[in-house]
């Protein structure tokens, strides 16, 4: 990152799209590195995906079990409580963010856990719970290589399945030198990678302790299934005494076996392998084989709200593989910090002001060029531009509303084309006043380049075409006069 | 401000049921919904049992690895050799394993309730598996007796996999259409541990075993 600058995610907190997209544009080296990764990710996903001959059917399949799940969620939330349970599980509910972390330190402090290891887990990053648990005097070790990155370079995630992907091999070198006290370090990305074996086997020998998220959570078992690479995921479901998950609502799945679709597309999906190397399912306790004491926290954190409206529902089928920032070609140029949200791009814009109910984040519907490829690669079918239009729709009677947006100049010009395009003689004056006008501002290319005042703000980043000599209703009566003279 | 936790679950269960209003179903409703959905994808395979072996080989080559093949006869011979290429000497198994493959010439340590530490001291684990599916090169592990409890595979840094081609089928629905119910524990291995999480350059072993070996017993 450039000196100085540090990313906001915390949407309440973060500057809109445009304004905080600008630092990355300026920094050829974070768009070189988001690019790279962004191409080896695609290439890989979509020789994967062309691979597998019934690639659609899975998907409307994927689609059809996560929407069946959403519609009939109170009944599986319920089964997989009374399972999880049975099999030795505690089940705890929370509202909103601050119940679940409130939650998950009474545990921690019932436990005296003065440290926890994690794994990678959106969900926890969603209720900033390292800062939290942090300032309550539990100190936080993230397992995840990426993670890692981030958390002794003191930045911020950009990707959700590749977090430090803004992160090159140099910068992490840096980091680990400096943050492990191993100045002797290469840039060698095997180097790197056993530094971090070295710096966590320590921590997953002794630490107690350990929180998790879920890829999936099985009504009809109670099971739940994570879903990694390194093996990190695996030494915190193992080794430690003690497991905390923090889920959403929605992460569930009805039966055990709807992992047959759900493992095929999301490996491909999120990372283009056929199947990631470690995918782990347990269920409660089992007596002698990994944690003996095991804890679910299920998030609601406004999923229930977002679950009663028509159109935005389908954001809640989202299983996290992250193929539609890699496809965007929005997020392929300013990376994920520009959108001040620990869930980046397409399913980042239309989750992040849900999740903040419209209050903030309302400059994220408009951080898409609505091209559609996150439909296209999306898993479960989620129609991200269809939800991206209806929240850019709530974002405007939003801003009708709003006073002071009166005097604001897209508004007052709107009020104005809506008089004049609604009488014909005004649009008609309009024109040949426009006409006049728009001469002193047109090159000899036939372009406007720059015009002043309010005009800038679109001729700063695009130019516009001049205006022609007839308009069209001007040059189909002179054909018509001409004609009729000729009949004539 | 403070809500006990009691509250909030009826309070999410209820906005639930209130957000799909009255389309809630009965029990029988569900599954009968659930029946429904479609399921076009492919779930049985079409290869033949050798060709499906071929591809399962394949596949676990392209993520590094190491496979022989040998025979019930064999099996003793092939673990011996298996063991001497690794250059290791002290090997632990599963309670479960059978005597034959604690080959002589080897030190080996059984888990009966091992302590961590006995574990992440040696040198490599032996073990079974239930399943491999081939079309994903994907080893499962149900951590029955002969497969060990989940840390066993987890510390050693070399991992020797003992698979029968009577366990091997093509497709993922095809194992999951083969169980007769959901297993507690599962592990599903696909390659080492692995990460590319450096500029998207693909280091093995991470935490996991660094090295994975399978010995295929053609029966």
């Amino acid at each position: 990152m450039s000196p100085g600058y540090h990313p906001v995610l915390d949407p309440t907190l973060a500057p809109p799209f445009t304004e905080a997209a600008l630092p990355v544009l300026r920094n050829p080296q974070l768009r070189k590195n988001v690019a790279h990764a962004i191409d080896v990710i695609q290439a890989k996903r979509n020789k994967l995906v062309t691979e597998k001959t019934d690639w659609q059917e899975l998907r409307a399949a994927a689609s059809a079990i996560r929407a069946h799940t959403l519609e009939n969620l109170a009944a599986y939330i319920e089964m997989f409580e009374s399972r999880c349970t049975a099999a030795g599980g505690s089940v705890y509910w929370a509202s909103d963010a601050a119940e679940a972390r409130r939650i998950i330190l009474e545990i921690l402090r019932k436990e005296n856990a003065s440290e926890v290891i994690k794994i990678k887990s959106m969900t926890s990053a969603e209720i900033q719970l390292n800062p939290f648990l942090e300032a309550s005097g539990v100190s936080v070790f993230e397992t995840d290589l990426a993670e890692i990155i981030l958390q002794l370079g003191e930045d911020e995630p950009s990707h959700i399945v590749v977090p430090a992907l803004h992160v090159n091999r140099s910068q992490v070198r840096e980091i680990f030198a400096r943050r492990m006290g191993r100045p002797e370090l290469t840039d060698d990305p095997r180097a790197l990678t056993a530094a971090a074996r070295d710096y966590l086997r320590k921590k997953f020998l002794s630490v107690p302790t350990a929180i998790s998220g879920a890829n999936f959570l099985i009504a009809e078992t109670g099971g739940v299934a994570i879903v990694e690479s390194e093996g990190n995921g695996r030494m915190c479901l193992t080794l430690p005494g003690t497991m905390i998950t923090v889920a959403g609502i929605e992460k569930l799945l009805p039966r055990f076996q709807d992992l047959e679709v759900m493992l095929q597309v999301l490996a491909r999906s999120a990372t283009g392998e056929r199947m990631n190397p470690y995918t782990s399912l347990w269920t409660g306790v089992t007596p002698g084989d990994g944690p003996q004491s095991f804890h679910v926290v299920l998030l609601d954190n406004q999923r229930s709200t977002i679950l009663a409206k028509r159109v935005e529902r389908q954001t809640l089928k989202c299983i996290r593989c992250a193929a539609c920032m890699n496809s965007c070609p929005v997020y392929r140029q300013t990376g994920g910090h520009a959108y001040g949200s620990i869930y980046p791009g397409p399913i980042g814009a239309i989750l992040t002001p849900q999740l903040m109910q419209m209050h903030h984040a309302q400059s994220l519907p408009y951080a898409s060029s609505l091209c559609g490829e996150c439909y296209e690669v999306c898993p479960v079918k989620i129609n991200i531009p269809e939800v991206l239009l209806e929240l850019r729709s709530q974002v405007v009677n939003q801003e009708r509303r709003d006073m002071s947006r009166f005097v604001d100049p897209m508004y007052v010009g709107l009020r104005i084309a809506d008089l004049l395009f609604s009488r014909a003689w005004l649009f008609h004056a309009a024109q040949r006043l426009g006409r006049i006008g728009a001469r002193f501002f047109t090159r000899k290319d036939g372009w406007i380049h720059s015009l002043p005042s309010v005009g800038a703000k679109w001729t700063q980043t695009r130019d516009l075409r001049g205006l022609p000599d007839e308009t069209f209703h001007e040059w189909w009566d002179s054909r018509r006069a001409k004609r009729s003279g000729e009949a004539g | 401000m403070t809500r006990p936790s009691i509250d909030s679950r009826t309070q999410i269960v209820e906005r639930l049921r209130a957000a799909n209003g009255s389309a809630a179903l009965d029990r029988e409703g569900l599954a009968q919904a659930y029946d429904a959905l479609p399921r076009q994808y492919i779930r049985q395979g079409k290869l033949s049992p050798s060709a499906k072996i071929d591809l399962l080989i394949e596949r676990l080559r392209e993520y590094d690895a190491d496979v022989v093949e040998s025979t019930p006869e064999m099996l003793p011979a092939t673990i011996g050799s298996r063991l001497a290429a690794s250059r290791r000497k002290t090997f632990v198994v599963p309670s479960g394993a059978p005597s034959a493959w604690r080959i002589a010439g080897f030190d080996w340590k059984i888990d009966a309730g091992l302590d961590i530490k006995a574990i992440e001291d040696t040198d490599g684990v032996v073990t079974g598996a239930s399943y491999a599916i081939a079309d994903s090169g994907t080893i499962v592990l149900h951590h029955t007796a002969e497969e060990g409890r989940r840390v066993l595979t987890l510390l050693p840094d070399w991992h020797l996999c003992i698979l029968r081609t009577s366990q091997v089928v093509e497709t993922l629905p095809e194992y999951f259409a083969s169980l007769k119910e959901p297993p507690q524990l599962v592990t599903w291995i696909s390659g080492p541990s692995a990460t590319a999480d450096i500029e998207m350059t693909r280091i093995k072993g991470v935490h996991g075993p660094r090295l994975l070996n399978v010995i295929l017993v053609c029966e």
